[in-house]
């Protein structure tokens, strides 16, 4: 062996290391306590695989047969890693909290589009040789290109819908399945032909890219801005598994290895996100839903809405000895996790007792509540998960709920409703209720909230920042 | 006597499998809490697609492969930078606070 072999078995053991990496950093994220430790194992793990690769490129140059590598192919490298590393890093320092998942979605996009180029790269440096394609390596090619641009368009659609560059509701193109069909069946008719062939046909490849890309579009505009967490989660899960496919196309253990990790680590944790939510992930995909017409079972009619005025709510709350507050959706959307704090200080020192009631779903994405909230300076201890905070609503003057809807709604406690079984806060345990939120519209479920006919509920009807900055000047005036 | 190639093949299917297999395992039983920064930091570790699309980039020869390669270069770097930074800023607000935080400027005003 000479010494590019020695150096070539330095790299492989490197990329081992790395995926070694990997798996101890996704295991350490499994806890809040080890999770940003974990954080930084994976990212050594990935600078030194990263390293390695470089290392193995610049001996290929300098001990390899002449012209191994070519100038063009540094300067490509380098170039490309200074544009996506500036722009990657800018973006994720600039980024406010509360639009995080719409980003972490376009890194999803970008890497899954990485991973498709590869396959094509690949592709056209094979049909340059001319040669028949193995079947294996066709497959893997088809596969990477198909899954890693589905990611591609799905995710950036994703990402825009959260942004509100696309309206967040589900948009149905009139025949949308027929579309979706036609495109699988192109797809599947492509890739048969290039399997039986062999012989390498880039037109018949452009027209699986374009099917795939077209395809992730019409997959992900039907689904709800309220269930994008889930199709993010999926995405990213899709994208583990083109990054694992283009390992194969080039022989690459540490792409595989890493990518089937994150795919198989990202589908469950895409169950367990629809798991909280009570959705299956294929009713999610299938989409259409929100509707709720003719599920809506025997929700209790005609109670009345009581509304109540800023000044009462304030006069509750300054006099209460605990408040807990339920954060949720229209929180997270108004960004008045800040006024929110305002006024909960303001109550601390009032000698009021305060404690935040945190759904698994609360926010746009599960566990982003507590992060909105720690961004703006709420006390970690304060917060609450379900299962500690629902015993404590019985001893509660005042909850007070914001912007939350069907993570509250006591019809979850009862079959045949499209919430039953969903776990929920018991706010409607506590002594008094306070809910604000814009008007009575109902939550992505489609339902009414029987927390809100419920006669111990008042209704502060108010935008969450602009009810809470009212009510923080009417607590400051007592 | 199996061919080097089929043997690369069911080597890579080896990995493959049992790295799925790692995959399940590792994800058990996390807190919703932290579901959005460990989805985050999954999406950073595939970010290793960078590796691929450097040693792509070595080897193409040709204006389009150059600008393919370009592309899949700079995605995959936005991917690992962007994805460990976020998912970082994210962890970092889960960090155990003192009792009591700072007052905010509206209440040392009034």
């Amino acid at each position: 062996m000479d010494t590019l072999g020695y150096i070539e078995v330095l790299v492989r053991i490197a990329w081992l290391l790395g995926a070694v990496a990997f798996v101890i950093g996704l295991a350490r994220m499994n806890s809040p306590a080890t999770a940003r430790n974990g954080n930084l194992v994976s990212a050594g793990g990935m600078i030194l695989a990263i390293g390695a690769t470089a290392v193995l490129i610049l001996s290929r140059e300098l001990l390899g047969p002449e012209g191994a590598v070519s100038v063009a192919g540094w300067a490509i490298i380098l170039l490309g890693v200074a544009v996506g590393g500036g722009v990657g890093l800018w973006a994720a320092r600039s980024v406010k909290m509360t639009a995080m998942p719409q980003l972490v979605s376009l890194f999803n996009a970008v890497g899954g589009g990485a991973a498709a180029l590869i396959a094509i790269e690949d592709y056209l440096r094979l049909a340059g040789l001319g040669d028949p394609v193995r079947l294996d390596h066709n497959v893997f090619i088809v596969l990477d290109i198909i899954i890693g641009s589905i990611t591609f368009t799905g995710s950036l659609i994703a990402s825009g819908k959260l942004q509100g560059l696309i309206p967040g509701k589900p948009i149905l193109i009139p025949g949308g399945q027929l579309v979706t069909l036609g495109l699988a069946a192109v797809t599947v008719l492509a890739a048969v032909v290039l399997f039986a062939t062999g012989t390498p046909n880039v037109a018949l490849m452009l027209v699986i890219l374009a099917a795939a890309l077209i395809f992730g579009i019409t997959m992900t505009l039907p689904i709800g801005g309220a269930d994008m967490p889930v199709v993010i989660s999926l995405l990213n899960s899709f994208t583990g598994t083109a990054v694992a496919m283009a390992g194969f196309v080039i022989d690459n253990p540490v792409l595989i290895i890493a990518g089937a990790l994150v795919g198989a680590s990202g589908a469950i944790l895409t169950k367990l996100m629809a798991d909280a939510m009570n959705r299956s992930v294929i009713n999610i995909m299938v989409g259409g839903f929100g509707g709720g017409e003719g599920v809506v079972g025997e929700a209790a009619e005609g109670g009345t809405v009581r509304s109540i005025g800023v000044d009462d709510v304030a006069i509750q709350l300054a006099y209460a000895q605990s408040v807990i507050v339920v954060p949720g959706y229209g929180l997270a959307v108004a960004q008045a996790q800040h006024a929110v704090r305002e006024l909960a200080d303001l109550l601390e020192d009032r000698g009021v007792d305060v404690k935040y009631a945190i759904h698994p779903v609360a926010g746009r994405m599960p566990g982003h509540m507590n992060v909105l909230l720690a961004e703006a300076n709420v006390p970690y201890p304060q917060l609450k998960e379900m299962e500690d905070i629902n015993p404590e609503f019985a001893r509660a003057d005042v909850a007070l709920v914001i912007g939350a809807n069907d993570v509250t709604n006591p019809a979850a406690r009862r079959p045949g409703s499209p919430v039953s079984g969903m776990p929920i806060l018991d706010v409607d345990q506590a002594k008094s209720i306070v809910v604000i939120k814009r008007s009575m519209g109902r939550g992505y479920a489609g339902i009414d909230n029987e927390l809100y006919t419920n006669e111990k509920t008042g209704m502060l009807f108010a935008d969450a920042k602009e009810g809470l900055a009212a009510l923080t000047a009417a607590v400051k005036a007592l | 006597m199996i061919p080097d190639d089929i043997l690369l093949l069911l080597n890579n299917l080896t990995i493959f499998t049992l790295a799925i297999l790692v995959g399940f395992a590792v994800i058990s039983k996390v807190p919703a809490t932290l579901h959005t920064p460990l989805m985050s930091g999954a999406n950073s570790i595939h970010g290793i697609v960078l590796v691929g699309a450097m040693l792509i980039a070595a080897e193409v020869d040709d204006p389009v492969g150059y600008v393919l390669a370009f592309i899949a270069v700079a995605f995959a770097t936005m991917n690992v930078v962007g994805g460990y930074v976020v998912t970082d800023r994210m962890l970092q607000m889960f960090r155990k606070k003192p009792a009591a935080p700072k007052p905010a400027e509206a209440d040392a005003e009034a």
